[in-house]
Formats: structure tokens, C-alpha cells, sequence
């Protein structure tokens, strides 16, 4: 472990983000990770990493980081108009820095979260079997808070370093433009009454304000369901919850674990880096889909990450 | 011939989470054996290799898994079978000793509404001893029942926006202690100064689904 960046100008809300803490939801704890697994595992697999590594999460405003020594790094994800020395820098490419290097973020061109890799990891605390940041219970990660400026970064070693240059094609990357989440009824999609459930399907929503690593408030057509208040069960990321306001949250990697709203809806796994890619204001459909094509989209992603791992 | 055991009647119904999880569902009510058939049926999935994670609730067990390694229908087919075995017979939870000071600010309107005196209403809420159904919703938060009838109401019509951390709260046919200051629409009849968050423990959790507590009224 070795100190690898000091944090100039911390952006909005970047913070340190593995593959989160599955196991933890037994006890409640969210089970957090990166909110787009695609673009994180991509930037680990372009500098030589094990997928699961732990990247920077920047949000909307990216951070400023000053480079302590050489490392091969790489952008992925939004973009968040990246730069090195203020030159414009490529994204879903692996890049080398020299000490004293700085990689600085313009203005937000296209999606909300971008993701930084470097060879050897980003090393935060470990809690529960991740690095995840956790802001509700302030563990994990830079001591379970987002960067401020001053904050040291250490980087884990490596035992080898993959090359500068590689790249992923730009058709194997997610069409983050595209705002349609594909998605499957939820266990409670019966208790829409028909013209909500047709509304669920076809209407444009907008993210709210009030909206965050936990989850986003969908404001559109308010939608109705019928039916008895449902004891809490588990439930996931992608969930479509229908609280009584009729307006629809869609769950993210933060999520509560329970919840005893109806699940009308769930957006599939090879859908969930394009939610993650959705600012507040935005405005996205939901898209009724098939199993069977849920498993293609997500085949089709599994394989450009694969193309990564050589 | 043995007859087969009445255990083989249990109907489950699987509903899809998306592509990588799935709904297994034993029955929609309150009660402490549909509970120890979802957690059993839980602990049984956690041990095969094709299911990442297993969550029991009150009468549910919430699914992820692996869809390279398993379809949802096999999965569906498995469930149903596993679920027609007998569970085995729990042993009684670890019992907690929770001290609360009945002094919630909602204490006075729910003893109205319920048509009790202030200290009928304590009494009722200390008398059983409640299981812990399930952990979950925020950390250490753990769903205690049931709740003696006379105790039974909606949630409030407004949440709070902040509820402070150790208030004793219910709602419907359930009770719980918050854990972390957070929004919430129960009613708060009492607080407690057990920490139910540990986060320097695995699990963070003082409570685990089947525990047993039981509440007495305690000054400060």
C-alpha cells in the first residue's frame, strides 16, 4: 500500500466503492458497492485489476486529484469531460500518470457517475467484507465519507501492470442516452389497477431531487394499486417500490433492505448501469421486457467485460 | 403406505425479481411458523452454489441468484421441493431483556385512540415475549410480533421525517425499536438505550431473526 493521489478539489460526492457488502443484509446494513457495475468493473479490468477492486465514484462534479507517483489509471462510466494536465483525456482507456500529474473533471457532459481505477485498487477501511462507502452508518471507504479536499489515497500494490492504451470498443460500451429501463412485473404488479399499469409501461418519468445513492423518486403520472398493507419482505436493487403517493421509487445500490411497499416492477440487471447513469432531472421510460431477452442484454454485457480480461 | 405428511401441502408461489432474483412466498400472514418455514427454507438455499443470497422475512424468502448456473424455473422447482420438507425443529431463539422508558411522544394519542389507559397500554406492550421475524429495512432494525390485538393500528398518516435512534415504536400488528436516527411512520410509545446497531460486531445486528424479546418498563 503505497499513497497514490492527494485530493485537490474533493466534487460533489465522490467516494470509494467496491462490490458492496451482499452478506451484510441479513442485519440491515445496505449492501452498497459501485451503483454502475458495468462501468466499474470495465475501469478495473482496463488497468490489469480484479474486477472487484475498489474505484472512486465521482457524481456529476468529478474531484481534482494530484498524482503522488507513476500509475496506470483509468475513466470510465459518465462523462464527466476528464483531463490530465488540462488536456482532454479519453475515457474507457487506460491512461498512465507520472508523479506530480493531475487528473482534474470539466463539465458534465453525459451521464452522473464516473469511475476511476488504478493498477493495485484504491484501499480504504474495510467493513464487512468491503471497501464501500456507507454515508448513513459512516463506514467504510475514506472513513465512510465522501473525499474532502486534503484526503491521501492510497493505491494497493501490483505485480504486474497492464499496458496504457487498451481500450473498450466504443459499441460494447452501455448506451447511456438511452433512457429506457428495461424491466419485469414485480410480485405485486396485480395490484395496479389497468390504467396504472399501463402508465407504468409507456409514461416518461423524471428523476427527482430528492434523490440519491439509495434511491430515485420517479415523479410522473401518479399511479394507483389496490390491496391490504403487505408485511415488509427483502428486497433489491432495480426494485419499482409503489408507495400510497402513487409516485414509484426505484431502489439502488444503497437501498433499504426491506420494505413493505408493492414491487411493481423490477429493472433488469443489464438496465441497472443506465439507471445508475440517470441525474435528477432526467427523464427515462420503463420498458416491459421478457426474461429471455433480460438474459441476452445481460450475455451481451458479460461478454464485452470479458474481452477486457486477457 | 404412509400417508404423506401434511407438510407436502405447503402451496408457494415464486414470482421473478427481475432476471437474477425471485419471490418465494409461503403465505401473507403474521405467524411465528410460516416464519420458521421461510428461514429454514432460506438457510437451505444459502448452501447451494447457485444462489448468491437468501433473505427470509415474514413469510418470504427474497432469492439472488447466479442465472449463468440456474434458471429461474429450476430454481422455482427447487424451491417448491425443498419447501415440502418438514422443518426442523427450531430451537428456542436468544432471548433479550429490553428496559424502555414509556414516555414516547405518541404515547398519549395512542392510548386515546386505542381506548386504554396510559398504563393498561404498557402493560400490554410488556407482556409477551415477541420474535424477532426479520432484521432488515435499516441496520439493526428488526421486526418484533405479534403485537397483543388491543395494540393493533395503522401507521401514521404522516411519517416523521426524523425519528430519534432507541425509540420503541408500533405499527399494525408489529413492534421495533429505531436503531439509527431516520424517517419513520410508526407510532413512538417508549425509548430504549440498547444499541441495536453494532457496527464493530458481524453481524452488526444485537437482533437476529428468531431471537426472542421481551420488554419491561424501566425508569430512565
Amino acid at each position: 500500500m503505497t499513497e497514490g493521489f492527494r485530493v485537490v478539489e474533493p466534487g460533489l460526492l465522490t467516494t470509494i466503492q467496491d462490490m458492496g457488502r451482499a452478506h451484510a443484509v441479513a442485519a440491515g446494513v445496505p449492501p452498497g458497492g459501485a451503483m454502475d457495475r458495468f462501468a466499474h468493473a470495465a475501469a478495473n479490468l482496463l488497468v490489469g485489476n480484479h474486477r472487484s477492486l475498489a474505484t472512486l465514484e465521482g457524481t456529476l462534479i468529478g474531484p481534482r486529484l494530484a498524482a503522488a507517483r507513476h500509475c496506470l489509471l483509468a475513466i470510465t462510466g459518465a462523462d464527466l469531460d476528464p483531463r490530465i494536465n488540462g488536456a482532454p483525456a479519453p475515457t474507457w482507456t487506460s491512461l498512465s500518470l507520472e508523479e506530480g500529474d493531475e487528473l482534474s473533471f470539466g463539465a458534465r457532459r453525459g451521464g452522473a457517475r464516473a469511475y476511476v481505477a488504478v493498477a493495485g485498487g484504491f484501499i480504504g477501511d474495510r467493513w464487512l467484507g468491503s471497501m464501500s462507502t456507507n454515508l448513513m452508518t459512516a463506514r467504510g471507504g475514506m472513513h465512510g465519507r465522501a473525499l474532502i479536499a486534503g484526503d491521501v489515497l492510497a493505491i494497493g500494490e501490483t505485480a504486474w501492470e497492464a499496458e496504457a492504451g487498451r481500450t473498450l470498443a466504443p459499441d460494447a460500451r452501455p448506451r447511456y442516452s438511452e433512457h429506457t429501463l428495461f424491466a419485469i412485473e414485480g410480485p405485486q404488479a396485480g395490484r395496479l389497477v389497468s390504467e396504472s399499469r399501463r402508465d407504468l409501461f409507456n409514461a416518461a418519468f423524471t428523476v427527482s431531487h430528492d434523490s440519491n445513492r439509495m434511491g430515485y423518486r420517479l415523479q410522473g403520472p401518479g399511479l394507483e394499486a389496490r390491496g391490504e398493507e403487505l408485511l415488509s419482505f427483502a428486497v433489491i436493487a432495480g426494485a419499482v417500490q409503489l408507495p400510497a403517493s402513487g409516485q414509484p421509487i426505484l431502489l439502488m445500490a444503497d437501498h433499504q433492505t426491506a420494505g413493505g411497499y408493492p414491487v411493481v416492477a423490477v429493472v433488469v440487471s443489464a438496465s441497472m448501469p443506465v439507471a445508475a447513469q440517470l441525474a435528477p432531472g432526467d427523464e427515462l421510460r420503463i420498458a416491459e421486457t421478457t426474461l429471455a431477452d433480460a438474459l441476452a442484454m445481460r450475455a451481451a454485457q458479460r461478454s464485452a467485460l470479458d474481452s477486457l480480461n486477457s | 403406505m404412509p400417508r404423506p405428511r401434511s407438510t407436502a401441502r405447503v402451496r408457494i408461489q415464486v414470482h421473478p425479481l427481475g432476471d437474477t432474483a425471485l419471490l418465494a412466498q409461503l403465505g401473507s400472514r403474521l405467524d411465528t411458523a410460516l416464519n420458521t418455514r421461510a428461514i429454514a427454507l432460506a438457510a437451505a438455499l444459502k448452501k447451494r452454489r447457485d444462489v448468491r443470497q437468501a433473505l427470509a422475512a415474514h413469510g418470504t424468502v427474497t432469492v439472488q441468484f447466479d442465472p449463468d448456473q440456474i434458471t429461474l424455473d429450476a430454481l422455482a422447482t427447487a424451491i417448491r421441493r425443498l419447501a415440502t420438507r418438514r422443518p426442523p425443529l427450531e430451537e428456542p431463539g436468544r432471548l433479550h431483556r429490553i428496559p424502555v422508558v414509556y414516555d414516547g411522544p405518541d404515547l398519549e394519542e395512542v392510548a386515546t385512540e386505542l381506548h386504554l389507559s396510559r398504563r393498561r397500554l404498557v402493560e400490554l406492550h410488556a407482556a409477551p415475549i415477541y420474535r424477532v421475524f426479520l432484521v432488515g429495512f435499516v441496520p439493526g432494525w428488526a421486526y418484533l410480533g405479534p403485537l397483543p390485538e388491543e395494540l393493533v393500528l395503522p401507521r401514521r398518516k404522516v411519517p416523521r421525517t426524523r425519528v430519534p435512534a432507541g425509540s420503541v415504536a408500533i405499527a399494525g400488528q408489529e413492534t421495533g425499536i429505531y436503531p439509527l436516527e431516520s424517517p419513520g411512520g410508526w407510532h413512538l410509545i417508549g425509548r430504549t438505550s440498547v444499541r441495536l446497531f453494532l457496527p464493530d460486531s458481524d453481524p452488526p445486528s444485537l437482533f437476529r431473526a428468531g431471537d426472542r424479546v421481551k420488554f419491561f418498563a424501566a425508569t430512565e
